[in-house]
């Protein structure tokens, strides 16, 4: 497999509601700040663009098709759109780049949450037999995932609250988080329980906005002159449709992806993890491997600010950044889909030479 | 649409209501399972590892073979999850405070997930509790026939009763959900300017082009359009076509036009209704003009414009 360099990334500030701003005036300003960096000066000069977002978000069908009015596309270019988070429109474009096909590909993700009911928007992903016409919401399932694994005695309420204060503390630094400040976990366990054993603070926000990425072949990123990061390796893996026949203590697709996409052929220095609940921190942290040395979200992670559709991406971004920066020397990014963790993507990244 | 004042900028929201009214083939393990269900009866799946998955599904969890012999279970179980929704919400089956509870019944080695009612106390509930179905009087043949599961260690014998017969081959799965959609800050723009009457373009910065309605960007160069542009309420037929067929949900009775219109002053068309002319005569290049709803039913919407005819009034003859 051929390196891919990571040569620009940007995201939007999470907000719990972008108000007037539709979902072109979300994407502009990123995908706008990363052609900048690039030193692209239109979108003609890549050779691929790929999204990713949901319409049943704001419940405009076709909504991503407005999308590419973003982006200056005309005369037409190769675009594609994943119905996923934007994640998934970063392998789409890797594989383009595998294949030969392209050398550059731009990628973005975006979504406006506020109009709808998110949780209940993603009841709609469950069979459509048994479970989407109960509508189980998205929290409720994540709060049985939870007390499977409070009661099994692989976790307590403290390991939860922790992973919040964390985040929160994390999010200090960064400028797009939307929940942030400092906390104690005897203070967060105070609350009341919303979806027991679920509080509050241990489901992510609901936020709007966008994030984008350019990736390239390594080549074209040594031709421009770009510092860049490189992924390894990438893998993704999904498991049963039917939450009633997972084990939902553990997760079998992080662990297979995180195997082939090479986390543990190097140290890792530095996570971010995909988890919209405090206990899928957990989850994924355990199954990637990853032991306690390992600096995990310090961006917040979502639980600090969630870019329904683009959060996978942005974590991802978030990885890069810092290695490319030089705040790190190999890291690991982890997206995930469905529900309660149902397929999930790794992304092992390093710096350059 | 109504006007919202928000700390930010002004915003143009409306609520709405997405509906599809789906309807779904079963297919011979699913609609099984349904078919029994109008019976009282609960069925699974015997899986690749002999054991009994509940609900019946229709491929293995794990080695995807195609499963095809189904199992009998009791409507009675054990609490193997559950969390405690404490608001529920109008989507939600029950209207008092319940969990949701994985169960698994008497027969079956998987649980099923669905609502557990303890009549709002969260005390009663506990994992390894024993629950049975409540059935309700009048099955269709879908999920809710169970209407959620209770305290108890027995079945409660009851049988639905039911009109239909034969095996469930359809059923119905309609998805409703709610919005409040914000029409965007370009679009507000454009929106507040057809409530006073006046149609007012945005300019492309680059290519200049103007578009009408504006949607924020132009979309062949990627960058936002700020610049307004009053249009005049004259316009020419760049495309059209007569329909004469009804379509679902839309009032207009046909054979009606439906036209692509550059407004004066603008490049892009929009698409509108063409009136008080004969279907024959319409032709691309034609003038037109808007014809405006009386000023007291003006909104946020292009229906201002009821719709466009003739120019040259001898071409309306």
């Amino acid at each position: 497999m051929k390196d891919v360099a990571i040569i620009a990334y940007q995201q939007s500030d999470c907000v719990r509601d972008a108000g007037a701003q539709n979902e072109v005036e979300l994407i502009m300003p990123v995908v706008g700040a990363v052609m900048k960096q690039a030193g692209f000066e239109n979108v003609q000069q890549i050779d691929f663009t790929c999204s990713g977002s949901c319409d049943y978000q704001q419940g405009a069908a076709f909504a991503f098709v407005l999308g590419v009015d973003s982006l200056g596309a005309v005369p037409p270019i190769k675009e594609s759109h994943v119905e996923m988070d934007g994640a998934w429109a970063l392998y789409e474009s890797w594989l383009k780049i595998q294949m030969g096909e392209a050398e550059t590909a731009l990628i973005y993700g975006f979504g406006k949450s506020s109009p709808g009911e998110i949780s209940n928007v993603l009841a709609l992903q469950l069979d459509p037999y048994y479970l989407a016409p109960l509508k189980v919401d998205s929290i409720s399932l994540a709060a049985m995932q939870a007390r499977s694994l409070l009661e099994a005695g692989e976790i307590t309420e403290s390991d939860m609250a922790e992973v919040v204060v964390n985040s929160r503390a994390n999010a200090k630094t960064n400028p797009h988080a939307q929940l942030k400040g400092d906390h104690s976990v005897d203070q967060l366990l105070a609350e009341p329980t919303t979806v027991a054993p679920l509080r509050k603070h241990d489901c992510c926000p609901v936020s709007d906005g966008a994030a984008a990425m350019i990736i390239c072949t390594v080549e074209k990123a040594k031709e421009l002159g770009l510092p860049y990061a490189v992924i390894k390796g990438i893998d993704h893996r999904i498991e049963t449709h039917q939450v009633t026949l997972r084990d939902l203590k553990r997760s079998p697709s992080v662990e297979i992806a995180a195997e082939k996409a090479g986390v543990h052929s190097g140290p890792v220095d530095v996570a971010e993890i995909y988890a919209p609940f405090s206990h899928q921190e957990i989850i994924v942290k355990r199954a990637l491997g990853l032991d306690d040395n390992v600096d995990i979200n310090p961006s917040g992670g979502v639980l600090a600010g969630h870019l329904f559709m683009a959060a996978g991406l942005a974590r991802i971004g978030e990885v890069a950044q810092r290695i490319i920066k030089g705040d790190y020397k190999r890291g690991v990014a982890h997206a995930t889909s469905g529900p309660c963790l149902q397929q999930n993507m790794v992304v092992v990244l390093e710096g350059s030479e | 649409m109504s006007s919202n004042q928000t700390s930010a900028s002004e915003v143009l929201s409306q609520p709405f209501n997405l509906g599809f009214t789906y309807t779904r083939s079963t297919g011979p393990v699913v609609g099984r399972f349904l078919t029994e269900l109008r019976n009282g009866k609960i069925v699974g799946s015997k899986g690749s590892d002999g054991r009994v998955l509940v609900p019946a599904v229709e491929y293995d969890p794990v080695t995807a073979e195609a499963l095809t012999e189904i199992v009998e279970v009791e409507d009675v179980g054990e609490v193997v999850n559950w969390c405690w929704v404490s608001e529920p919400t109008e989507h939600h089956p029950l209207d008092k405070p319940f969990a949701w509870g994985m169960v698994k019944l008497k027969g079956a080695d998987t649980p099923m997930l669905h609502a557990i009612d303890t009549n709002g106390d969260e005390s009663a509930m506990s994992t390894g509790m024993s629950v049975r179905a409540r059935w309700i009087d009048q099955a269709q043949g879908n999920i809710h026939d169970i209407v959620c599961f209770e305290p108890g260690d027995s079945s409660s014998g009851k049988v639905p009763s039911c009109d239909a017969e034969g095996p469930m081959e359809i059923m119905d799965a309609p998805i409703y959900l709610d919005y409040n959609f914000t029409a965007g800050e370009s679009t507000t723009r454009f929106l507040k300017q057809i409530r006073k009457g006046k149609l007012v373009g945005q300019k492309c910065p680059e290519c200049s082009n103007v578009y009408i309605p504006a949607r924020g960007t132009c979309a062949a160069c990627g960058v936002a359009t700020q610049e307004e542009v009053e249009c005049d309420d004259v316009a020419t037929v760049e495309s059209f076509t007569i329909v004469a067929i009804p379509i679902p949900g839309n009032p207009i009775q046909p054979p009606y036009i439906v036209a692509n219109l550059v407004a004066d002053g603008a490049n892009i068309s929009f698409i509108h209704l063409l009136s008080e002319c004969k279907n024959e005569d319409v032709h691309i290049g034609m003038r037109v003009k808007a014809v405006w709803k009386p000023e007291e039913e003006w909104d946020y919407a292009m229906d201002n414009i009821r719709y466009w005819k003739p120019l040259d009034a001898a071409e309306g003859k």
